[in-house]
């Protein structure tokens, strides 16, 4: 026995460094998975509290364009508004109780920190679980979508951004519906490739990719990108198509998270079609 | 014997700081990516015992995970870094020794010297560290080289920190 403590004594710092690295393993380990309740994320208080006196620093410098970008998306809005196309009927439109529920509702958020140059990139936002947050929900913007939430805490969230290696967006062709996943191939966050469109597809240069709404993450129809080059390899089944992403990430700074109303009762239901196969 | 305790102390924050404010904000077309923060690792006294110096090290690449999501990456590669430095400074002993010498930095040591220590324990860092973050074979080659640019850019910005710092031979 006693030799043993000597052969620990003597090889300490051996044993000591395994011990470290298996801990920073697990750590790493623990951080690829949603509900991991860790404190090692930028959503703890010291870290995210730096963060957002930062950010408050940077949104004053950032103030016209953000509201440029505002206006901009107002625009949009009032646009889609029932009021605003002219009218010929005389009827009213009336709204029923029932046929008017609703499945998706957002939470505004700001971007306290942000990345794009890693292979693997993360947002921290400044809402939680007192607001509603919760993991796996979808995050987006004006004009794109952003990502998947992470880590919850009371008052701030992470986000795994769309530039991540993990990240799989499902996305279709808007002239010819066809759906494929889209992917981040890490080289340029301008850019992402959509996979799995078969080679019967006619792909049109110019033509807009946007969610299907297969995910419950994001809504149907939310424009990400447009279609910028389309290529076949020989022997392959598959186009390799690259779509320049509408979404600026280097420059977000206020996005909305998405709310399904219905996720529950979807999951529910398609766990109960995999249990009876 | 304070002044030492206090320069690291304040070396250690200063790092974090710029590292997660700044740097990490920097990045040259999703290839290039600094640590400077490595340097804290690079510059810690000769005389640290190990077990501090392992324990520092994995703190400072834990704080390092907290701030930019990475879980426990950085502390992972740090620690390697910090088990491999005994070994670096056993092979690249200087002739008269290191008896004079509290701290190995750039003014202390040559350039010569320098040079070999923080290339070799850069390397050793960016390579665990990049292959940890992308954790994927068919990525092997982009990634290797991913780690090689981001080593030269960081030991770039050690060699200028290094000539900005320290006035005299006296510095710790």
């Amino acid at each position: 026995m006693r030799n043993l403590w000597l052969f620990f004594l003597r090889y300490y710092a051996f044993f000591l460094f395994l011990i470290l690295e298996a801990f920073a393993i697990v750590l790493m380990i623990n951080n690829n998975s949603y509900h991991s309740a860790s404190y090692f994320n930028s959503a703890n208080n010291i870290s995210a509290d730096v963060f957002a006196y930062v950010s408050n620093a940077k949104s004053f410098v950032n103030l016209q364009t953000v509201n440029d970008s505002l206006s901009k998306e107002n625009a949009r809005l009032l646009n889609l508004l029932l009021s605003s196309p002219y009218s010929n009927g005389v009827k009213k439109i009336t709204k029923s109780d029932s046929s008017t529920l609703r499945r998706y509702s957002y939470i505004e958020a700001k971007v306290m920190n942000n990345s794009v140059h890693n292979r693997n990139n993360y947002l921290t936002l400044d809402r939680g679980s007192l607001q509603g947050v919760k993991p796996k929900m979808g995050v987006i913007c004006g004009n794109g979508i952003v990502g998947t939430v992470k880590d919850v805490n009371e008052h701030f969230c992470t986000v795994i951004s769309f530039l991540h290696k993990d990240s799989r967006i499902s996305a279709r062709l808007s002239a010819t519906k066809d759906f494929g996943s889209l992917v981040w191939d890490g080289e340029n966050p301008r850019f992402a490739s959509l996979k799995d469109i078969p080679t019967h597809v006619k792909v049109k240069l110019g033509d807009s990719v946007t969610t299907t709404g297969y995910s419950q993450k994001f809504p149907e129809n939310i424009f990400v990108g447009r279609v910028v080059r389309c290529e076949l390899k020989s022997g392959d089944n598959f186009y390799n198509i690259e779509v320049a992403l509408s979404t600026h990430f280097s420059t977000l700074r206020y996005v909305y998270i998405v709310e399904d109303n219905f996720a529950k009762e979807l999951a529910d239901l398609e766990s109960k079609e995999v249990g009876n196969d | 014997m304070i002044k030492v305790y206090l320069s690291n102390l304040f070396r250690f924050f200063f790092l974090i700081l710029l590292q997660v404010l700044i740097l990490n904000n920097i990045g040259l077309y999703n290839m290039v990516n600094p640590y400077l923060y490595v340097m804290f690792i690079l510059l810690l006294p000769l005389e640290t015992p190990l077990y501090l110096l392992l324990g520092l090290s994995f703190a400072m690449g834990l704080s390092i995970d907290i701030f930019s999501n990475t879980g426990g990456m950085h502390a992972a590669a740090c620690t390697l870094m910090a088990f491999v430095r005994p070994l670096v400074l056993l092979i690249i002993t200087p002739r008269g020794g290191y008896e004079h010498q509290p701290v190995p930095s750039l003014r202390n040591m040559g350039i010569q010297w320098f040079l070999t220590y923080s290339v070799i324990l850069v390397l050793v860092h960016h390579l665990l560290l990049f292959q940890l973050e992308v954790f994927r074979v068919n990525e092997f080659l982009i990634t290797f080289t991913r780690s090689i640019l981001s080593s030269i850019f960081t030991l770039v910005l050690i060699f200028i920190a290094q000539y900005l710092t320290g006035s005299s031979k006296k510095r710790i």
